[in-house]
This record gives C-alpha cells, structure tokens and sequence, in this order.
C-alpha cells in the first residue's frame, strides 16, 4: 500500500467512525524525521581517531536497531539509522551534528561520544530544539534540565558514582579516615564534588587529606607519599589509566595498605590493574552498572542467550568480550523503549517528554540496576554494583548502591 | 608566456565576474549545512596556502602547522570569550601572534634542513594541543573543555531565494572576504621579487645567497608570513565551528594540511583551494563507504589521487592548458 492509498484508506475509516475516528488521527504528530513509516536516527561516534574503540558503540547500535526492524519495527515505524563519525574531534563533531539535522533531518542526535564533542554542540541543538539523547560521557553536567532541556545523559554520572562509594564507605566504616588523589580537571573536581556530597557533614571529618596531581605530571610518587603520611587507612583513587597503575604501584611500594576505592574511569583490568601487578591490587573496590560479558555467573539465562543471539546473527565479527557491544546493545534499547512510549505523537518535544519519563530495567544491566527520569532527573542510571578484584576478576558484591 | 595577453581578453574577464557571481548567490542555493561546509573550505584553503608559501615556494616542510592553527583559533576564542572583542577584530591579532611566532620557530629552522626540520615541527604540533590544558593558563584555555562561542549575526538581514542571510551566510561572505584578501596577498607577495627570491631559495640556497639574497632573513620570514596565514585561517575555524578545545587541534590537523599541499599542487597559489576540497570532503566520502575503516578508504583516495596527479591537481589542470590551449593547436597544424 503506497502513501497515498494508506490515506485513502484512513480517510475512510475515519469516516465510516465518525469523529471517535477523526480524534484517533488528531492524535499523530510528525516532526522532522518521522512519519507513518519510519523514524530517522541519527548517531555520532569516533570510528576513527584515537578513540576509535568507541566506535563498537555505534555498531552495536546500528545492529541493534536492524533487530528491532526485523521484528517488525517500533509501533510499526522501522528505523533509519545515520551513523557518522567524527573522530573524536570536537570540530567534525559539530560539522557532523548539522549534517543530522539540517540535511538528514533525523529525529534526535543520539549518544554522541566524548566530553568535549557534546561541549561543543550542546548550545546547537537546545537552540534548535533538537533531543541530544543519551549522551555518552560520564560528566555530571548533562543532567540539568532548567538549562539545557533538549540534553539528557545515560550512564552513572561522576558525582553519582563518587556518591556510591560514599555510601559504602558510610555503610561499612563509618569512622574511615579519608585520602582523595584526584586529576585537577573538571573531571576530577566532578568526581570530588559527587563524593564529597555524598559524605554530607562528615565529609569535612572524614577526608583527612585531598591532593591533586596534573595530567602532565610525570608521576604520583610525592602524592602518595604525603597521602600515606597522613595516616588515612582508606583512600578514593580519582585517576585516569596510567595515573591509576601508578598510584596502585606506589601504595604497594611503600607498604600502604588502605582500603582502595578505583573510579570505574580506570576500572580495566587489563591497562590499569596488570601494568600495576594484580598481586598489588588485590582488594581494591570499583563500580559498575553494565553485565560484564567475560563473568561467567552472566553467561546463563535468557537475557543472555537473547544477546548471544543478537550478537551471532547480526554482530558476527564483533569481539563478544567487548563490553562496548553490551553498552551499544543497552542504549539502544533505552532508546527504543522511549520511541515505543511516544506512540505516535513522534516529535521532538514529545521524545523529550517520554525519556524523562522512563522507569525500566534492561537485560544486560546488573539486577538491580535501573533506568529511571523524572521531568526534574535527567540522570538515567544512577545505580551501580560495588565489584572487588580478587586477583583476577571484579567480584561483584551484591549490594546495589545509589537512588 | 602569454599571460598578459590572456589576462587583457575580455573573455577572461567575463569569466572572472561569472565566477564572482556565483560564489555571490551559492550559499543562498543550499541549506545552511552545506554553507557551514563551504565556510570550511574556505578556512582550510587559507591554512593550507599557508603552508604552502612554505613548503611548496620555500621548500621547508612543517609538520607543525596544525599548532598556529590551533594558537590562531585559541587566540580568537579567548579574545572574543574574555575581552568580548568583535571577532572580525581577532583575525589580525591572531595573525600577527602567529607571525610572531612563526618567525621564532623560523631561526631553528636556519640551521635544520629537510627531515630535520619537518621533526622539530612535528614536536610543536604534538605539544601544543597539550599545552592547551596547561593548568597555569586554564582560566583562558578553558582547559580539556575548551571555550564555547557565539555565532556573530548578521549585522543586517535580508532574503534571497527564499533563504535568510543568517549567521552562517555571514560568516560565508566575511569567510570569502578574507580568504579574498589572503589570496590577493599571496598572489602579490609570491609572483614578484619576493616569490622569485623564495624558490631560488628552494632550489639553490647557495646560488641565492650569491645572488645576494639574504637567507636567514628569508627563511625567517616565510616561516612568519606562513604561521600568519595559517593562525588566521585557525581564528576563522574558530569562529565558524563556535567551539575550540585540544581535541580540535590534535597532531593529524598538521597531517591534514600538508595533505591539502600536496594534493592542490606544491607551489601553486590556487591548488590550495583544490587541497582544501580534498581534505573537508575526502573523510566524509571514506566515512560513507566504511565504518570498519574509514582511514583505509581514505588512504586509498590519497594513493590514488598520487597515482594519477602527482603534481596535484593544479600541476593537471597546468598540463592539460598547455597541451590543448588554443595556441598550441594552431601551431601543431
């Protein structure tokens, strides 16, 4: 059935219904990159440059979505998906940005990668009222939606996840005396913040000592040695990869043994934890909210025989250990769950309305982890799992932290 | 040569206003994405003229220039987002920042030739974008976010084609203006004395200074003029794209703009225009045609692009006038 015929169609129906059919069809609101047919995407990830890595997000994305259409489609709507790249340059990012929305006139500008690219086409799309959806960056500032209402984040934002490791700290030695080693950037003073927040009134008590080193620092040593002097016997390590591995080595070194809490930023076994010697990690604490694919207790069940089944038919070359494949897979769905929540009022307002209106679990988030907006909490997961290394792996603890 | 005949034909000057009528109307014949790109055409062809009074007249490669490029920017960003200067006035104070840098970088530059030089250059491209989150000058820099811009407005509004002349339309004819001059200037500085005296500089340093040309100063200078062009064409990227941080400015830009050079054709004053074309819309060709490995696609264009013009694109354009201008034909028959 052409277009045309479809309204042919409907206008008969509506006629034969009187106006319970006319109401019915007032009901379906288009804005551009949506119709009766399908609704266009539009996505942006570095699959060149030096984080190309990331550029499995977009795939996975990609394959998700030729899923979601093969089984028929969202509200019977299939999906268009433009992905573009732009190599984690802040530039292209906004060349890139105006390719979807002035020329593919795509829906929503979905996930685009990076701190600094979102930076920069930020004020862009909430001048053009276009959704800039789940952004994939962990800063805090893409929750606030007085400011920026068409902005919203996706994963566990710094402050949230320094705010888990204040509670478990609060929960199982309430009378810790603190060190922070923090990267002074907006990174580190984010992480900073969350935490000191989350401690509350105690935080003043309880933080004995807080020192900052700076990316073009050669190393941590001197940090660590004043750390260890002040006599805290737990320590929030706030440091990207190489800093991370140092810092652990150092503490080893001097024969600190505080109880260590890793940001998730640096949470890599392998380019963290192994150049830093696992026998000097063991018993550190870190944060997750995704299923790690490589974790046997996860390789059961329908959830996963659901995404090995996904990722066999239509990711065939992908690494399957790649935990970028379960965070394409995962956001991906939230935004199907919001497009299938609009119905058929498919505008961009109304796509905004919706995702700050989401209250759901996924399959591969932990148990326990969920997706949960309010008009006034742009902040969509907020909950994660404290994880223990033993030598090997992160060891889940159970206890799910975080509102 | 006939050039001076050629440029009193009335035909050439037809051609000429033609042209100029076109570049006039285009932006109000497509959408503003399109204009935005364009806008950075005209950026990049300035950078890579630039570059190219360096490399292509003066024979010294620079691996660095991605840095004045991003000083060129930074210097504008900062200008118009802490002195709330206009941003047509931080073109030539970002120029002349440059200048003066360039001209700093051109002393070693004295005493490094060939594969020396293009290392010490590539030293400066891969440190700047560090720099840039230095923590002393982060109040300015904005560190690793960088500084976010407003578009300029028109100063006056009007329709054409059923298309407003908004910010972005502007910023094509202040865009077009200024890369006009830079041409003009590089036109006048290149194809008298001057020009003569850099390529012999190129091709004879020691005949050169026998004839009596002063090459240290030389060299010092086109090292100058060079940053200037390319740290204006960096404070219009800025302006146009509203946004600068280090991610903007990493090592590859440098890569980027001595692929432009090249591809235009070394030593050529319209090529750059060529180069840029090249590189704003080479990626996003190589980015349609894989995901998997764009950097490949690309790299197959450039083989390629080498294979059939390995005078660049102006060094084509350059033999195929020769071979069927109309004089040539006559004297062949």
């Amino acid at each position: 059935m052409n277009r045309k015929q479809f309204t042919l169609v409907a206008a008969g129906i509506a006629l034969a219904f009187g106006t319970a059919g006319t109401s019915a069809w007032a009901q379906k609101k288009y804005d551009p990159g949506a119709d009766d047919k399908e609704i266009k995407i539009g996505a942006i990830h570095p699959y060149s440059g030096p984080a190309s890595a990331y550029g499995a997000i977009g795939k996975a994305i990609g394959a998700y979505f030729a899923k979601v259409n093969d089984d028929g489609g969202i509200n019977g709507r299939k999906i268009k998906y433009f992905p573009l790249d732009d190599g984690y340059n802040p530039a292209k990012t906004v060349e890139m940005t105006r390719k979807l929305v002035e020329e593919e006139e795509t829906l929503v500008v979905f996930n685009p990668l990076g701190t600094p690219s979102n930076t920069a086409i930020q004020k862009y799309l909430n001048q053009k009222k276009v959704p800039q959806l789940f952004v994939a960056t962990g800063a805090t500032k893409w929750g606030n939606p007085k400011d920026n209402p068409w902005t919203m984040g996706w994963q566990p934002a710094y402050q949230s996840e320094a705010k888990i490791f204040a509670a478990h700290i609060l929960d199982t030695k309430p009378g810790a005396k603190i060190a922070v080693l923090y990267q002074n950037d907006d990174y580190g003073k984010d992480y900073l913040k969350g935490f000191e927040d989350g401690l509350g009134d105690k935080a003043k008590t309880m933080i004995v000592s807080k020192i900052s080193y700076e990316v073009t620092d050669p190393t941590v040593d001197s940090q660590m040695l004043s750390l260890k002097a002040s006599g805290a016997d737990t320590f929030f390590n706030i440091t990207t990869p190489k800093f991370a591995a140092l810092a652990i080595k150092k503490a080893a070194e001097i024969g600190w043994k505080p109880t260590h809490y890793l940001n998730s930023v640096s949470a890599s076994v392998g380019s963290v934890l192994t150049p830093a010697g696992v026998d000097n990690a063991v018993g550190i604490y870190t944060a997750s909210y995704l299923k790690d694919p490589t974790d046997p207790q996860f390789q059961k069940g329908k959830e996963w025989d659901d995404w090995l089944a996904w990722m066999k038919k239509y990711q065939p070359s992908a690494d399957i250990k790649d935990v970028n494949n379960v965070y394409g897979y995962t956001v991906a769905q939230g935004l199907v769950q919001v497009l299938k929540q609009a119905g058929d009022n498919l505008t961009r307002e109304n796509v905004m309305k919706q995702a700050a209106n989401l209250d759901i679990t996924l399959p591969m988030l932990l148990p326990g982890v969920n997706v949960k907006t309010a008009p006034d909490d742009f902040y969509p997961i907020e909950r994660e799992m404290l994880a223990r290394f033993d030598g090997k792996t992160w060891q889940l603890q159970g206890k799910v932290y975080g509102r | 040569m006939n050039s001076p005949q050629r440029l009193r034909s009335p035909w050439v000057w037809v051609g000429l206003v033609a042209l100029a009528a076109a570049l006039l109307v285009l932006p109000f014949l497509v959408k503003n994405y399109r204009v935005f790109q364009f806008n950075l055409v005209l950026v990049y062809a300035v950078a890579v003229l630039g570059l190219n009074i360096l490399t292509g007249f003066n024979g010294q490669i620079s691996l660095g220039h991605g840095a004045f490029y991003a000083i060129g920017g930074y210097a504008a960003a900062i200008l118009m987002d802490r002195a709330g200067m206009p941003f047509w006035a931080t073109l030539p104070i970002a120029g002349a920042l440059c200048f003066g840098l360039g001209f700093l970088m051109g002393f070693p530059a004295l005493r490094l030739g060939g594969h020396y030089l293009a290392l010490a250059t590539l030293a400066l491209a891969l440190a700047v974008p560090q720099l840039l989150k230095y923590k002393a000058i982060e109040q300015w820099t904005g560190g690793v976010q960088g500084i976010v811009l407003s578009k300029p407005e028109p100063p006056f509004t009007f329709r054409l084609f059923g298309q407003a002349l908004n910010s972005d339309r502007w910023l094509y004819f202040v865009t077009l203006l200024v890369a006009a001059l830079m041409f003009w200037l590089a036109w006048n500085l290149l194809r008298g004395r001057v020009g003569r005296a850099l390529i012999a500089i190129r091709d004879h340093p020691i005949a050169a200074s026998a004839m009596g040309i002063d090459l240290p100063i030389f060299k010092s200078m086109t090292f100058g003029v060079s940053a200037a062009f390319t740290g204006v064409a960096g404070a219009l990227g800025a302006v146009v794209v509203a946004f600068v941080s280090p991610d903007s400015y990493s090592s590859f830009l440098s890569i980027t703009i001595l692929v432009g050079v090249v591809i235009g054709g070394l030593a050529s004053i319209p090529g750059a225009i060529f180069g840029a074309i090249f590189i704003q819309f080479v990626p996003n060709i190589a980015d349609e045609i894989s995901k998997s490995a764009p950097w490949a696609i690309y790299g197959v264009f450039l083989i390629f692009f080498m294979y059939a013009m390995p005078t660049g694109v102006m060094g084509v354009l350059r033999t195929l006038w020769m071979r069927w201008r109309p004089g040539t034909a006559r004297a062949s028959s």
